[in-house]
């Protein structure tokens, strides 16, 4: 039974890490309807940029704050300086950018930093919180770090002018314009927000998974999977998925069918959930019109 | 200047020099000038195993150090390291390179598994030596079969038999939970723990774990392993899924005797892992860990120290991936040495395999490359060491399978 | 709604034609003399683009022309590379047979992955590709299947030399071997999309609303399209692994399948020619990228991977419609200008 338990705390608390990464592609889509695979790369090296700053002397919550805070600009000037240009173009065209992203930011940060492991601190105390002898307290951690962003988005997008605009902005371009919301800035403020919340996605995986140049590219799948799970439109839903598919990863290789082809089953059982309900567990259900 | 004082420290060092015939012919000698010689290499500097890509630009580095002091026997060495992204129809395809169109003299220290075994055949049907391969698996030391190929690392096999020998000698009724990566690093190990055990494998190994490098983490590997009761923890994993693996089984407050593999005792990684959670770690190790201070004064440690200093980034000092790079480079450097002025490809596979007892700055004292016409192993012999919570320490004699 | 170029079904023949000939017959010529003229290595590679286009062509019927956006076909040219090698390996057979076998067995599995697969839409079927492409390797590991696949050490093969006594190199055998394949896949993906096939293919991208209204079974061409398009992608890995002599689970990672992509949208979307360039592109620019950083040092190994990334990105800015789009642009462009040179 306890062999139970920890394997379900275990892969709710990867679940806590899927769920902002997917946070994060659902912000992207809500702003421009693309899916960005580069997420992953952008989170990487934002947290890179965390563990310089911490290397040089910077405590763990300043370092934090300025590397969400850069993260931000940094995805509002990738947005107007790279994205910007293929407003028109394809979607394909728009998913091999995104591809040259990962290429580009991957070497990038190896050459500069190296490929291998680094570790990376975490903000929580060594000890677990409460005897919670079930949960390590980053474990705990993450999750309420998942919580408290969730609740962020929500507020935002509910409760703030700009949130309500930008919502009308990706919703309904045309009339936006007209009632004087400037549509470009607000594609540019949800890619601000989605590598500002990767980052965070970031600096809460590393302590688990280490910091190297890859570190992303087991995660991003998975963050991808809890995302169209939960719905892509719907933050909520992304959150859900996320624990869902953490906790399913675990017990399906540790019960099902070993952990030779979790992943296989993992991910035939989420497509088997999109078929019977293509929008995502939580997701808007669209009717085509012809 | 480079000498043998505080390079090789070898006897047999240098030794067949003298008095060989100047054979100059090109077509005996591909790859070879009376100026230079043309050595190629793959390496993953790209993909999935690129931490490893290291250990290439320590090997290129060297070169560069060796040519700087005149070369060997009056030749510079050209060393082409070429990326195959840890692909293997890459790898064909850059090693077709470097023997048709760059004409290398040979290939060394090309890195992987996969990779490796798919350019064996094109190697030795077009005799060409395949020299000190870069990976442990067991399958590149067949003379018989393969005579142009040969290892270097003392094989997964070997490391995992040491262990098994050292669980039945002090805890015979040991229970063993195994984690190992899922391809033939991983089960190199098994084969080797199920070899040592002999009969008992099937009583005492009572969980084997594998995971995907594919995965983000193995704590639900090592909360299975746990769950079966095992007293006994060995741990076939690569560095970051190693790290997680020592952390979490700490974690879990699980008391087991824990034996982790030498590709990932870095203290770096074990730093990752937390350095009290790695107290009682257990391994068999054959290069210097670079980080540990007991080094500061090895005439080894400071030739290398220097060397990563003025030809590379301080910071690679501590990468015990380049301090081996660093060793095997050495190693080289002696089998090109003994081949004088014959570099036909012929010779230089014999003198490679005419290795005796080769010391080199960074392979632990003790630890000496030995080859012959049928011993494509160089290296057999390893130390067991304990993590006492700040540095590996060595117990025990040296051991080999 | 389309979210693909809504290319010219048909090219702009009137003026086109005279130089397209010219240009066929000089590509004809090329691939012909090129083994003359080329070391083993080369055509090495050449080879290996000609299995690369194959890929492509099989993956742009299905992006291209028919919408569906796939992120996994590693996975398809994987399932043909290990059935040939399985059946050379395990049971004897001669490498020339097993190239339509892995194209059928591909055949039926990109049918049946196609079917459940009809019910996601563009991002949702792109994740499930994607996902096949990461569990591919996972799979071909697996340890009930190594008796057959030989597990994560993987299957060799003896390089097969050229057959009734020709006087050519083995490396020029294979070489005329794949480009026999390649001619005849090409030849039939032209006539595919030229046809009536082909045209339902396309309104199911463009107006699948309209497309089932007019009667055309969206299903089944979905479906079928998938079929056909892993088909082309297993012949490709079954021809690749004969060149190669050699395949693991590390042979197909998720990179081959990103690959794929860039070559089908570089190549230029809806182009069947234009495939050639596309697996030119995936072939060689990562090399011309490590000999162009080369020069930067030995700390700048990693770096052809950037300059390659920012090279993407340029070349989609450059060249929206791919290089087939930008020949064709600027072929066009020629033809007037030699129509007006006839008019004066």
């Amino acid at each position: 039974m306890s062999t139970f338990a920890h394997q379900f705390f275990s892969g709710l608390a990867m679940g806590g890490v899927y769920a902002i990464l997917a946070l994060a592609l659902v912000m992207i889509y809500q702003a421009t309807h693309l899916v960005n695979f580069a997420q992953g790369e952008m989170a990487m090296f934002a947290t890179y940029m965390a563990w310089n700053m911490m290397d040089s002397g910077l405590p763990y919550w300043a370092a934090f704050g300025l590397t969400v805070v850069l993260s931000f600009a940094a995805g509002v000037i990738i947005e107007r300086v790279i994205v910007r240009p293929f407003a028109k173009a394809p979607v394909l065209s728009m998913v091999i950018v995104f591809i040259g992203m990962v290429f580009i930011f991957n070497s990038v940060v190896g050459w500069i930093y190296g490929y291998e492991i680094k570790d990376f601190r975490s903000p929580f105390p060594e000890k677990a919180w409460f005897g919670n002898t079930l949960m390590s307290s980053h474990e705990s951690g993450v999750i309420v770090v998942t919580f408290l962003v969730l609740a962020l988005v929500y507020g935002f997008f509910r409760f703030t002018p700009l949130g309500l605009a930008m919502r009308a902005a990706a919703q309904n371009p045309a009339s936006s314009r007209l009632v004087g919301i400037k549509v470009g800035w607000m594609l540019a403020l949800g890619w601000g927000l989605a590598a500002a919340i990767g980052s965070i996605a970031g600096m809460m995986a590393a302590p688990v998974v280490y910091l190297d140049p890859n570190m992303m590219s087991s995660l991003l799948l998975y963050g991808f999977a809890a995302a169209v799970l939960g719905g892509i439109d719907n933050p909520w839903g992304a959150v859900a998925g996320g624990f869902i598919v953490g906790v399913m990863q675990n017990l399906v290789g540790a019960y099902l069918v070993g952990t030779q082809i979790q992943l296989s089953v993992a991910l035939v059982i989420i497509i088997g959930v999109l078929v019977m309900k293509p929008s995502g567990l939580f997701g808007r259900v669209i009717v085509t019109r012809v | 200047m480079f000498t043998r004082r505080n390079l090789l420290l070898s006897g047999a060092a240098g030794a067949a020099l003298a008095g060989l015939p100047a054979v100059a012919l090109a077509e005996d000698m591909p790859g070879v000038t009376a100026t230079e010689i043309k050595i190629g290499q793959t390496m993953p500097y790209s993909g999935p195993a690129s931490a490893y890509g290291v250990i290439g630009r320590v090997e290129v580095a060297f070169v560069k150090m060796i040519n700087e002091q005149g070369g060997i026997n009056g030749r510079k060495i050209n060393l082409i390291s070429l990326d195959d992204g840890y692909s293997p129809p890459k790898a064909v395809e850059q090693i077709r390179r470097l023997a048709e169109q760059d004409k290398v003299a040979f290939i060394f220290q090309s890195l992987g598994t996969p990779s490796n075994v798919a350019i064996r055949s094109y190697l030795n049907e077009h005799k060409i030596p395949q020299l000190f391969v870069a990976t442990g698996a067991s399958l590149f030391g067949e003379p018989k079969q393969f005579p142009w190929t040969m290892g270097i690392n003392p094989s997964y096999r070997t490391e995992a038999i040491i262990y098994g020998k050292y669980i039945l000698a002090n805890m015979p009724d040991a229970k063993i939970g195994v984690l190992y990566q899922n391809d033939s690093f991983g089960k190199d190990y098994i084969d080797g723990l199920k070899a040592a055990l002999g009969d008992k494998a099937a009583k005492m190994i009572v969980k084997e774990a594998s995971y995907e490098v594919s995965e983000p983490t193995v704590d639900s590997q090592v909360v299975t392993l746990q769950g079966s009761g095992a007293n006994v923890f060995v741990i076939a994993a690569t560095p970051k899924f190693a790290a997680q693996a020592v952390r979490k089984s700490a974690d879990l407050g699980w008391k087991a005797e824990r034996f982790l593999t030498n590709v990932s005792v870095a203290y770096p990684i074990l730093k990752g892992a937390g350095l009290e959670k790695s107290k009682g770690l257990i391994t068999a190790a054959y290069v210097k860990d670079p980080a540990d201070p007991i080094w500061k004064d090895d005439p080894g440690y400071k030739a290398w120290a220097a060397f990563a200093t003025k030809y590379m980034t301080a910071s690679v000092i501590t990468d015990g991936n380049a301090a081996y790079g660093y060793s095997v480079a050495q190693v080289l450097m002696q089998v090109l040495k003994q081949c004088g002025n014959d570099l036909s490809r012929a010779n230089i596979l014999k003198q490679a395999a005419n290795l005796k007892d080769v010391k080199t700055a960074m392979f632990l004292p003790g630890v000496l490359v030995n080859t012959s016409p049928d011993n494509y192993f160089p290296i057999r012999t390893m130390q067991l060491q304990r993590f006492d919570g700040t540095r590996w320490v060595s117990f025990g004699k040296l051991l080999s399978d | 709604m389309s979210t693909l170029p809504t290319a010219k079904a048909e090219p702009e023949r009137s003026g086109f034609i005279g130089w397209g000939r010219v240009g066929l017959a000089c590509v004809v010529v090329f691939a012909l003399v090129l083994p003359f003229m080329s070391s083993g290595y080369h055509l090495f590679q050449y080879a290996q683009v000609l299995n690369y286009a194959i890929a492509l062509v099989g993956l742009n019927l299905l992006t291209g022309y028919n919408g569906q956006i796939s992120l996994g076909h590693g996975a398809f040219f994987a399932i043909g590379g290990y059935a040939s090698a399985i059946l050379v390996a395990k049971f004897g057979m001669p490498y020339w047979v097993t190239p339509p076998i892995a194209g059928m067995v591909c055949l039926v599995a990109g049918f049946l992955f196609g079917l459940p697969a009809l019910r996601l839409e563009g991002l949702y079927l792109a994740l499930a590709t994607f996902a096949l492409a990461v569990a591919m390797p996972q799979l071909l590991n697996y340890k009930h299947f190594d008796a057959l696949t030989g597990g994560s050490g993987g299957l060799q093969l003896a390089k097969p030399g050229a057959p009734f006594g020709l006087p050519i190199t083995s490396d020029q055998w294979l070489y005329f071997y794949c480009l026999g394949f390649a001619a005849l896949l090409f030849l039939a993906a032209r006539n595919l999309v030229r046809g009536r096939i082909g045209r339902a293919m396309v309104a199911i991208r463009d107006q699948p609303v309209a497309a089932e209204t007019m009667g055309v079974p969206i299903s089944y061409v979905k479906a079928m399209c998938f079929g056909i398009s892993a088909l082309y992608a297993g012949v490709g890995g079954a021809l690749s692994v004969t060149i190669v002599g050699y395949v693991s689970p590390d042979s197909f990672g998720l990179f081959l399948s990103l690959s794929f992509l860039v070559g089908i949208v570089v190549g230029g979307l809806t182009s069947i020619p234009g495939m050639l360039f596309g697996a030119w592109f995936i072939e060689f620019v990562p090399n011309y990228a490590d000999q162009l950083t080369s020069s930067l040092g030995e700390n700048a190994k990693a770096l052809p991977w950037a300059v390659y990334g920012v090279l993407l990105i340029a070349l989609m800015f450059v060249m929206p419609r791919g290089i087939a789009g930008a020949v064709t642009a600027m072929a066009a462009r020629l033809q007037r200008f030699t129509n007006a040179t006839k008019r004066a």
